[in-house]
């Protein structure tokens, strides 16, 4: 463990010293900020209207936080070298890749919390309304989000050797399922035959990233969900994640280096 | 002539004693790259059998020309390439159990470290990688950095420090552990006399302590006076090993011409002499 949490630890380190993540950060942040500040006529509607395209940014950029991170890790270390005198140490090739999953994944739960915080400091301050609860259990599923982003983009990484292509591809991929993923089981219904049973597959194999999405608990000012479906969720991302992981770990370890 | 009683002493001794690094029939292919120029679809053979024993206490120079098959064997050592077939083995452990690493240093032939790191922060991670406990580790630390006399800049990102330091700091993290047996690739390449010489006592004063070196280079000058023993590498076969003084024939003085003769390049030797009248001419 001590192994994994030193990897995971020169992650971080990176990220914290590398300033094009800042960029990205700063600019979301200030967005919600001249966003969080005007008062258009104290209308609720537009004040969620607001509301929304800044949470929708947030989930843009910490996407791309995940996804670049992610993908650089193993193809930089191998092409600055830096692999070399690592895994000639006794750590497998498994614990590095979990030092380079668990230090990406606390990147970005640090870099959610600041947003989430943010956020919910300057929503607060306009409605005088503190639903913690809710920004709690947004931002945890938003985290769990960002865990399966991560797992799958390393397991991009080992497998594609551009990291470009690897980035767009992943990419495209939460993308897609994002915005489709919920659709995917009407339009094989309407497919139907082989293609709708290939969509079916699709349907009941992918993860399903848009559950992890739960905006709508802070934009409308919902109820709280229920804890044992935040429970489920924290074990479905578990599971891909893991899967994902996995996947990685034992493409990784019969790679040549070189 | 100095090394030969001890050289005498280790060999008689190695007999019962295990090697610390073995190689046995180990055979190397890489794939042939489907972009590569030329029609050749079989495998790159990078070595060809090759078996080998490096024994507690000896320093072993790793000699052989540019693609000899030097870097490929320590790959196998340290697990980054596995063998096509043969076994390797680092204190009697196969390599391919991480295990076998934890009383190893490896310089590798060009590497960069972290750039983002200082080098206090480098050395505490691979500390922290060889499970040093954390009351030994800030001493540890501070006596590598001591060792490679880098402890001025002990705090300054890796990024801003010079070719010579990036040796120097290489060289720091090999040690960080304390290691038993040293593996390091080429580890004068590239630099200044002073710096060759540096590492050419470091070797010298790792041998006093009682460590196992194996090291491949191509300045033959001081593989002859730090080595134990060496074995010459050509085109993946070992050609020759043992004893420097061994491997001379008759009427060689140095180094250079015994190696040259054993990786057989004296006919195109002769040939540069038979052509050089007529560069002279013109
Ligand atoms: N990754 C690789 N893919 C294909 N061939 C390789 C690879 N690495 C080394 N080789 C080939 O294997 C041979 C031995 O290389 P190497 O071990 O690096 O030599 P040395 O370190 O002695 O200079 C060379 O002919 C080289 O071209
Ligand atoms: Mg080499």
């Amino acid at each position: 463990m001590q192994k994994i949490s030193a990897v995971a630890g020169v992650v971080i380190l990176e990220m914290i010293r590398r300033k094009d993540v800042y960029v990205l950060f700063f600019l979301t942040a200030l967005i919600t900020l001249v966003l969080g500040s005007v008062d258009l006529f104290g209308d609720a509607k537009i004040a969620r209207y607001l509301k929304e395209v800044c949470l929708t940014l947030m989930w843009m950029s910490s996407v791309i936080i995940a996804v670049f991170t992610a993908a650089r890790q193993i193809p930089v270390e191998r092409e600055s070298r830096t692999l070399f005198p690592l895994l000639a140490k006794p750590i497998t090739r498994s614990e590095v890749m979990l030092g380079k999953f668990l230090g990406c994944w606390l990147a970005c739960c640090i870099s959610l919390a600041a947003f989430y915080l943010l956020f919910a400091l300057i929503s607060g301050i306009r409605e005088q309304h503190w639903p913690l609860a809710n920004y709690f259990q947004a931002f945890w599923l938003h985290c769990l989000f960002s865990g399966i982003v991560v797992a799958l983009t390393l397991l991009g990484s080992v497998w594609f050797t551009a990291v470009s292509s690897n980035a767009t591809i992943v990419l495209s991929c939460v993308v897609g399922m994002l915005l489709l993923g919920r659709h995917l089981h009407k339009v094989a219904v309407k497919a139907g035959g082989i293609a709708g049973h290939f969509l079916d597959g699709l349907y009941f194999s992918l993860p399903h990233l848009e559950w992890f999405d739960v905006r709508d608990l802070i934009i409308h000012n919902w109820p709280r969900m229920d804890w044992t479906i935040v429970g489920q969720d924290t074990l479905y991302a578990c599971a891909y994640a893991g899967c994902f992981l996995a996947l990685a770990c034992w493409r990784f370890r019969r790679q040549p280096i070189h | 002539m100095g090394f030969s009683t001890p050289i005498a002493i280790t060999m008689t001794n190695c007999a019962s004693i295990e090697p610390i690094l073995s190689t046995e029939n180990l055979r190397v292919e890489y794939a042939a790259l489907s972009g590569s120029a030329g029609n050749s679809r079989e495998p790159k053979v990078a070595l060809k059998g090759l078996s080998l024993s490096v024994y507690r206490g000896e320093v072993f120079g790793f000699l052989g020309p540019n693609g000899a098959g030097k870097t490929t064997t320590m790959n196998v050592l340290l697990g980054f390439t596995s063998a096509t077939s043969g076994k390797a083995s680092l204190f009697g452990t196969d390599v391919r159990q991480p295990i076998s690493r934890q009383r190893i240093g490896y310089l590798p032939e060009l590497t960069y470290y972290y750039k983002f790191l200082t080098a206090e922060e480098l050395l505490r991670f691979y500390a922290k990688i060889f499970n040093i406990p954390k009351a030994q580790r800030e001493e540890r630390i501070r006596q590598v950095l001591h060792r490679v006399d880098l402890e001025h800049a002990a705090r300054r990102p890796i990024r801003t420090y010079s070719k010579g330091m990036q040796q120097r700091i290489g060289i720091a993290q090999a040690l960080i552990n304390d290691p038993d047996l040293l593996i390091l690739d080429e580890p004068t390449s590239g630099l200044d006399p002073v710096g060759r010489m540096e590492v050419r006592h470091l070797i010298q004063r790792l041998k006093q302590e009682g460590k196992t070196v194996f090291f491949s280079s191509h300045e033959l000058g001081e593989v002859e006076t730090v080595c134990d023993r060496v074995g010459i590498l050509a085109q993946g076969e070992l050609k020759a090993l043992g004893p420097v003084q061994e491997l001379l024939a008759p009427g060689e003085r140095s180094l250079e011409q015994a190696f040259l003769r054993i990786i057989g390049y004296q006919a195109q030797e002769e040939t540069l002499c038979k052509k050089s009248p007529l560069s002279l001419a013109s």
